[in-house]
């Protein structure tokens, strides 16, 4: 079984929010809406300071409690992973924003542009049927399953793979299957240190950060 | 030791989502408590009908709130796991047995739409203790404050309602008596969870509408009730009182609760990347 999934090499990242652009740019997010972004962190006090930068968005959790909460089935879990939105069934009750502990989901109630008035851009590729409904990143379901249709292999090939990883220029983000012990992303983490995020919270995010290499490699 | 930006107010549910809390469990409360007090003829339909009226104005202040209001019937659509879904099948049953109970003057069909008010606060109890995402709302004890919360208020506005037209039977102010210490034991339980839960200004929010809860909605009145018992002269205005406090004090509580202690989990890290040398 497949089970798609994230991983962020933490000592990688340089803040340079190229993930974050790529995103916008890829699923034509309005102003404010950021289904990826880089948290920039400082931890400790002059002259022991140390940075990071942590990307962040929907960990598709293997135990999503958006999905258990929204009331319309409008958030669902596909078998690998991947936890989607039908737009059409959404209510925009905001439920599953209050239930997301990684504060990933985001509703707009009206349209709004990057300069007041719609661009070319932003006329062709505006869509109703995301206004006042919740929105969070997709892991860009439609590129997988599209690549994965004509045989490719998302995290390897680019045409398959979200436009987050493939925008990153310092190979921070990886995406593949965690079930293939041979996939990139098995082979990060039986070779990394890693963590996932609120893990006592017992959701299961499909999203691990890898902080340092293990101790015997 | 945690890294990560600190959680912040969480903006998704404002005053009006608070409002299904405060006049929900208020309307829920008052039918447990006209089924109770056995009122019957046309004080038991006004009283059943003002019930209702409250649980279904926070229902249309919710559906103020949501974004695709004409679509609110799909919130029927996940009674397997999602307990707004179970609210809004309470609420329908709340809503037909009530009716019924006020078409006909029927203290049975007042006591079925009471057990359905009951299941109704329950479920709105559940709603909060679902959302993973706020530290101060994901205890199971703020349940159980949320449902004797809603019974206080109850109470507070059935005793209001008799002592303005008569001196209250002593009988349901024990009952009264009763919810307001069940709310004050259930306020002090869901304090000692969250203090090692939510975030310092949640909790100090918190601390302030819980301190209103339990001086003014639960000693006070409480006070008022001993009152009103030894100097009868004074038990009318004071059971009247007693009630205003208990319910004023309870809707204030959930104002807090939803609208301005609910911080978020914000992010933490359990270690920082390790570059260069260790």
């Amino acid at each position: 079984m497949t089970r798609w999934a994230m991983v962020a090499d933490l000592r990688r990242c340089v803040g340079c929010q190229t993930c974050t652009a790529s995103c916008k740019h890829a699923n034509a997010t309005p102003p404010g809406v950021q289904w990826r972004r880089v948290l920039d962190l400082e931890a400790g006090q002059y002259p022991a300071v140390k940075r990071a930068f942590v990307p962040v968005g929907c960990m598709h959790c293997e135990d999503p409690p958006c999905m258990e909460v929204c009331p319309s089935t409008a958030t669902r879990k596909r078998p690998d992973g991947i936890v989607t939105i039908d737009y059409d069934l959404c209510i925009g009750c905001s439920y599953c924003a209050v239930a997301c502990p990684y504060q990933a989901r985001y509703k707009t109630d009206r349209a709004s542009y990057a300069y007041g008035e719609a661009t070319a851009a932003e006329q062709l590729r505006f869509d109703p049927a995301r206004l006042a409904v919740a929105t969070k990143c997709t892991f860009c379901v439609e590129r997988i399953d599209a690549g994965t249709a004509t045989g490719l292999t998302p995290g390897v090939d680019p045409e398959a793979t979200p436009a987050c990883v493939n925008a990153c220029i310092t190979q921070t983000m990886s995406f593949g299957d965690i079930e293939d012990p041979h996939s990139n992303v098995s082979r990060l983490l039986a070779e990394n240190q890693y963590f996932r995020m609120h893990e006592e919270l017992g959701t299961g995010p499909g999203f691990y950060y890898i902080w340092d290499k293990k101790d015997n490699i | 030791m945690n890294y990560g930006p600190k959680p912040w107010r969480q903006t998704n549910w404002d005053f009006r989502a608070a409002f299904n809390f405060i006049f929900g469990g208020s309307g829920a409360g008052l039918l447990v408590f006209v089924a109770l007090s056995g009122l019957g003829g046309d004080a038991m339909r006004a009283e059943v009908l003002l019930g209702m009226a409250l649980i279904g104005a926070g229902l249309i202040s919710v559906w103020f709130e949501i974004g695709r209001p004409w679509r609110a019937m799909n919130v029927g659509f996940n009674p397997f796991t999602s307990w707004m879904t179970r609210e809004s099948f309470a609420a329908g049953a709340v809503f037909a047995l009530g009716l019924a109970a006020a078409w006909l003057a029927s203290a049975a069909l007042a006591q079925a739409a009471a057990v359905a008010a009951l299941v109704f606060a329950y479920c709105q109890g559940r709603i909060l203790q679902a959302a993973k995402g706020i530290p101060s709302w994901r205890l199971p004890a703020l349940g159980w404050l949320n449902f004797t919360t809603a019974l206080a208020e109850g109470a507070g506005l059935y005793v209001t309602l008799a002592a303005w037209f008569d001196t209250p039977a002593p009988g349901m102010l024990a009952y009264f008596s009763l919810a307001l210490i069940a709310r004050g034991l259930a306020w002090s339980i869901y304090r000692a969870g969250v203090a090692k839960t939510a975030a310092r200004p949640a909790l100090a929010a918190l601390d302030r509408a819980g301190k209103l809860l339990i001086q003014f909605g639960s000693i006070a009145p409480l006070a008022l009730l001993l009152l009103g018992l030894i100097a009868g002269d004074v038990a009318r205005i004071a059971a009247l009182l007693a009630g205003a406090a208990a319910l004023a004090t309870g809707w204030q509580f959930k104002f807090v609760l939803i609208a301005r202690a609910a911080y978020n989990q914000g992010f933490s890290l359990p270690h920082l990347p390790v570059r260069g040398t260790r």
